[in-house]
């Protein structure tokens, strides 16, 4: 192996550069040639596109109603004044 | 209060007209046009306050002066940033003085700093030690393409991801949450957290880089009961 290729080790740490597309063209160029001989990392960068839209999913509750009532009570205080 | 308002390159313009009108009808002091807005973010703003502040009660109370700032800001908002980073960055702004007050100047300063965490993406013993194939997997990621989605979407399994998102140290956690989980840009977290584009995205690194850990240890237990 040349010592130019990337190992595992080094792509698994430039993940998010790759898909914030903060990579050099040369170094993004290593890195998908990489990838395409490689199903260990083609599978890690899924696993890390799973894990970002996983975490899309962890949506906030619903207010609780008299929170609500409070903040709505306030607005027309606020908007009084 | 004025406040420098980043441009949202990446809302849609469909998005862009519904906040419009949205900021049009809070600017007439329209009481559904708040509850709209009160329903879309009060508890993700509250999510955020309480990574900053001691207390729930005092997380509410920030987040009570952020809506108090935004019926007497509404006036003067231009509409250069949407609503939803205005909204946050007077939360922020919020916070930071609370967090002062309370002697909790900490999340801020380690805003600043990647010193406190150096661990790997992937645990070291994951990869080849020595010899001609050092650096690459020894024992490889599985897909999770087979993994039925309602397994991935099951409740412990979120509650997994909030475990591991809790867990993060706070710098981490803001970066991790208001990108992956409330939608910012890049450029909008840098600008709301005061932090260059670099420190940014080293913070979601390893914060991503966790909550994949944690996932997979998960998914990888219940895969071998």
């Amino acid at each position: 192996m040349s010592g130019a290729e990337l190992t595992c080790q080094e792509l698994v740490e430039l993940v998010t550069a790759y898909l914030e597309g903060a990579l050099a063209p040369s170094e993004r160029l290593r890195f998908e040639h990489h990838l395409a001989g490689c199903a260990g990392c083609t599978a890690y960068l899924a696993q890390m596109r799973q894990t970002i839209a996983l975490l899309g999913t962890l949506s906030a509750h619903d207010i609780d109603p008299e929170a609500e009532q409070a903040l709505l009570v306030h607005f027309r205080n606020w908007n009084r004044q | 209060m004025s406040m420098h308002e980043p441009r949202d390159v990446a809302l849609g313009m469909a998005a862009q007209d519904a906040d419009r009108a949205l900021v049009a009808r809070l600017q007439r002091g329209d009481e559904a046009a708040f509850r709209e807005v009160v329903a879309r973010y009060h508890m993700a703003l509250l999510r955020m306050a309480r990574m900053y502040v001691a207390t729930q009660q005092a997380a509410e109370d920030v987040v009570g002066e952020t809506w108090l700032g935004v019926v007497q800001g509404i006036e003067r908002f231009e509409g250069r940033s949407s609503l939803k980073t205005w909204l946050f960055r007077i939360l922020m702004n919020r916070a930071r003085t609370r967090a002062v007050r309370e002697g909790r100047n900490i999340p801020f300063s380690a805003l600043a700093s990647n010193d406190d965490d150096d661990e790997p993406s992937v645990a070291a013993e994951r990869f080849i030690a020595s010899g001609p194939d050092a650096g690459h997997w020894s024992s490889l990621p599985r897909a999770w393409d087979d993994i039925p989605e309602e397994r991935l979407l099951a409740l412990e399994t979120r509650a997994r991801i909030q475990e591991a998102l809790d867990a993060l140290p706070v710098n981490q956690r803001s970066v991790l949450t208001l990108r992956d989980i409330e939608g910012f840009s890049s450029a909008e977290v840098c600008n709301m957290l005061d932090i260059s584009e670099t420190n940014q995205r080293v913070l979601l690194h390893r914060a991503r880089a966790r909550v994949r850990q944690a996932l997979e240890a998960w998914l990888n237990e219940r895969e071998d009961a």
